[in-house]
């Protein structure tokens, strides 16, 4: 066995790591303002994929173009479904919480078989396409631009948290409530804006994604069970720590897969998760 | 006025009564069991025209034809009896089917049935008829757990999944006969639901038998997100045949990892599923050709016999659609229920069944590349086989067997950068 190959691998589950990363901290993101487990974060980025996907059947638009829209769209069917159906169950049980989610997620999923039927759809002129050769390393363009993109947009995640007036309210509310409405804080208007966060980052990532990967109404539940435990490895709530957990359970997989045997390649990713859950329960960077 | 209208009336009712019952003692009733409705009813739609379109050769006759009962019209045997369907909508559910296939028997009195398309449901509807003694024919269906199950009254006239299989060694051998090519090394790169890790159980044991060496063998999970490390797996084993069973998503996704990753064995040779969707190729159009995969019907099959031309025309000229491999199975699936009715000269299950079992229809009776139509004890049609189709100029075109084939196989196929 080559060092390439060994590098190859590594580099390769970094890219799609990236992705997972992305698709996760959305996720992280709602947990940590609200304390909801978002059920349905799988179907907003395969909403993300069928914008991007319709924008370039209809309209022969990029989906590196018309990513910006897709996030803005998403945003605000994150907004919308935060103020018609979540705001309601804010301080409903946590069982009536994961009712509605999971049952959002069904409601979507049959909306998008309703209205696209079930096949399979793919967009096979992106701009991005084709493979980038780095001596004996290469790698699809497609998924070095989804690796790109999903930096980008936790990076501005990162800036817009930690950098910006709004952004501190928002960890404000995540980190005391009460506190936080105490200052004069909006509450409510901090989960619209999770959830819109939230929602415009699953839809980036289906937007990247949707240059290489086909679309079809359960595409969500492929990449939400992993968003899951990345979430979990990294901390719920933490999105650094879903940044830097999406890489690790890229790299897991993907290595893993390769050196182990592909068969295993999910059972790993378990597997780690639930060494983190016994080692150190609040997962790589939570809070204890 | 009224009254002249009220015995106008009357009279044509009494004809009509009397037409009908006249039109019942001389049909043949047979029930259909498909789904109608529900995910998979577009191919249940497709299958019911080309049972339509069988009924009616079957009945009315067509000329030129050398099919049975073409030159005619209705069952000779049977004073020229007309056979009627009478269709049963399983919805793609085992049980609706199960129900549907006992209404028929009961209520509708049918003599035989034929279904299921999905095996799941052929099962189950299968069973209702062999507890009612009633004669069942399954054209598409190809699980090969339904003929293991030493039913007395069920009969497949489509090849099950196992004979696909062994067709691929055929093929490989032929290749070998033929051309001298016989590649050295093969990887397999199955899915590992139950399909693909009972495809490569048998493959596995079909290469030890035939000589061919396999140096990896990748189960994948089945809708994965990404397929880099079994593609990294499969490039370090340096194949030079890949032989893949994948559904869509997967199929589509582990062609554009090929690609990415420079992965060129000289052939990839497909079981059918994703890579014969009408979506495999639609997305990946360069991408996916040369691809070699197993198919069951092929429509460039229409220019070396002419039957299948004949027939594909008819069926255009009514839904202006090319047959498929299901609906051409259908079509002779039922046509053989036909013949064996005639030969039976009877209405009677157990007749039928008699007549089925002694079935013996040559290759030039058929629609389909096969050898024939010859139940084994188990019910299984023995002479049926599949073809080998590669992508060429993105198109499906037959390459075995090669008595069949429209175009030369290409192999190997060039590698990724010299397209």
């Amino acid at each position: 066995m080559s060092l390439e190959i060994l590098l190859q691998t590594l580099l390769s589950g970094i890219l799609i790591g990236l992705v997972y990363a992305l698709v996760a901290v959305g996720l992280t993101l709602i947990f940590g303002v609200m304390d909801i487990v978002n059920f349905a974060h799988g179907e907003f980025l395969m909403l993300g994929m069928y914008a991007s996907f319709w924008m370039f059947a209809l309209f022969a638009l990029d989906p590196i173009f018309t990513l910006p829209l897709t996030a803005l769209m998403l945003f605000a069917l994150g907004a919308a479904v935060y103020q018609s159906v979540i705001r309601r169950i804010i301080h409903a049980s946590m069982l009536a919480q994961i009712f509605t989610t999971f049952g959002l997620m069904i409601l979507l999923r049959g909306i998008a078989q309703f209205l696209w039927k079930p096949d399979f759809r793919s967009i096979d002129r992106s701009l991005v396409s084709g493979a980038v050769r780095l001596g004996a390393l290469q790698f699809g363009l497609p998924q070095i631009a989804a690796a790109a993109g999903a930096v980008l947009a936790t990076v501005v995640l990162g800036w817009f948290l930690n950098r910006t007036r709004l952004g501190a309210a928002l960890e404000a509310t995540a980190a005391d409530r009460e506190a936080a409405q105490l200052m004069g804080i909006p509450a409510q208007r901090m989960f619209a804006l999770a959830w819109g966060i939230g929602a415009a980052c699953a839809g980036i990532a289906g937007a990247l994604l949707s240059t290489f990967y086909p679309v079809f109404p359960e595409v969500g539940g492929n990449f939400v069970l992993i968003a899951f435990v990345v979430v979990a490895l990294g901390g719920f709530g933490s999105v650094s720590g879903a940044f830097l957990a999406g890489i690790v359970v890229g790299v897991v997989e993907v290595m893993g897969g390769f050196l182990i045997g592909p068969q295993l390649k999910l059972a790993l990713v378990l597997l780690l998760y639930l060494l983190v859950v016994m080692v150190r329960p609040q997962g790589l960077l939570g809070r204890a | 006025m009224k009254r002249l209208l009220e015995l106008t009336f009357g009279v044509l009712l009494a004809i009509e009564a009397s037409a009908q019952s006249a039109r019942a003692e001389e049909e043949v009733k047979i029930g259909a069991i498909y789904p109608l409705t529900g995910p998979a009813a577009s191919t249940g739609l497709e299958i019911r025209n080309a049972l339509e379109l069988a009924a009616e050769i079957i009945n009315s006759g067509a000329k030129g034809l050398n099919l049975p009962f073409a030159a005619q019209g209705g069952l000779p045997n049977l004073k020229g009896a007309k056979i009627r369907l009478v269709f049963g909508d399983h919805q793609g559910n085992p049980q609706v089917g199960a129900t549907e296939a006992e209404r028929l028997i009961n209520d509708e009195k049918v003599v035989a049935l034929i279904g299921c398309y999905p095996s799941n449901v052929t099962a189950t509807a299968s069973q209702v008829a062999e507890r009612y003694k009633i004669p069942f024919v399954a054209p598409e269906s190809s699980s090969a757990t339904l003929t293991q199950r030493k039913f007395k009254w069920f009969f497949r006239t489509t090849p099950h999944d196992e004979l696909f299989v062994r067709n691929f060694f055929e093929f490989l051998n032929a290749l070998a006969k033929k051309k001298g090519i016989r590649p050295k090394r093969v990887a397999l790169m199955n899915e590992n639901t139950l399909w693909g890790s009972e495809t490569a159980k048998l493959e596995e044991a079909l290469a030890k038998q035939e000589g061919y060496n396999i140096v990896e063998k990748v189960l994948y999970p089945a809708k994965s997100t990404q397929l880099t490390s079994e593609v990294q797996r499969l490039k370090a084993a340096q194949p030079d045949l890949l032989m893949q069973s994948s559904y869509l998503g997967d199929a589509i996704l582990s062609m554009k990892t090929y690609q990415e990753l420079g992965l060129a064995p000289e052939a990839i040779l497909a079981n059918d599923a994703g890579f014969n969707d009408t979506e495999f190729l639609r997305t990946l159009s360069k991408t996916g050709e040369y691809v070699l995969s197993r198919e069951v019907w092929a429509l460039d099959l229409t220019s070396r016999n002419p039957l299948i031309k004949q027939v594909n025309d008819l069926y255009f000229k009514r839904f202006k659609a090319n047959f498929t491999g299901n609906s051409a199975r259908a079509f002779t699936g039922l046509y053989a229920l036909a013949e064996a009715i005639n030969r039976a000269a009877s209405r009677q299950p157990e007749a039928i069944r008699k007549a089925l079992a002694e079935t013996n229809i040559p290759a030039e009776r058929l629609i389909m590349p096969w050898v024939g139509i010859k139940f084994d004890d188990n019910g299984q049609n023995t002479l049926g086989s599949g073809i080998i189709v590669q992508v060429q100029n993105g198109k499906y075109v037959t390459v075995w067997p090669f008595e069949l084939a429209s175009a030369e196989v290409i192999w190997p196929m060039p590698a990724w950068t010299k397209r």
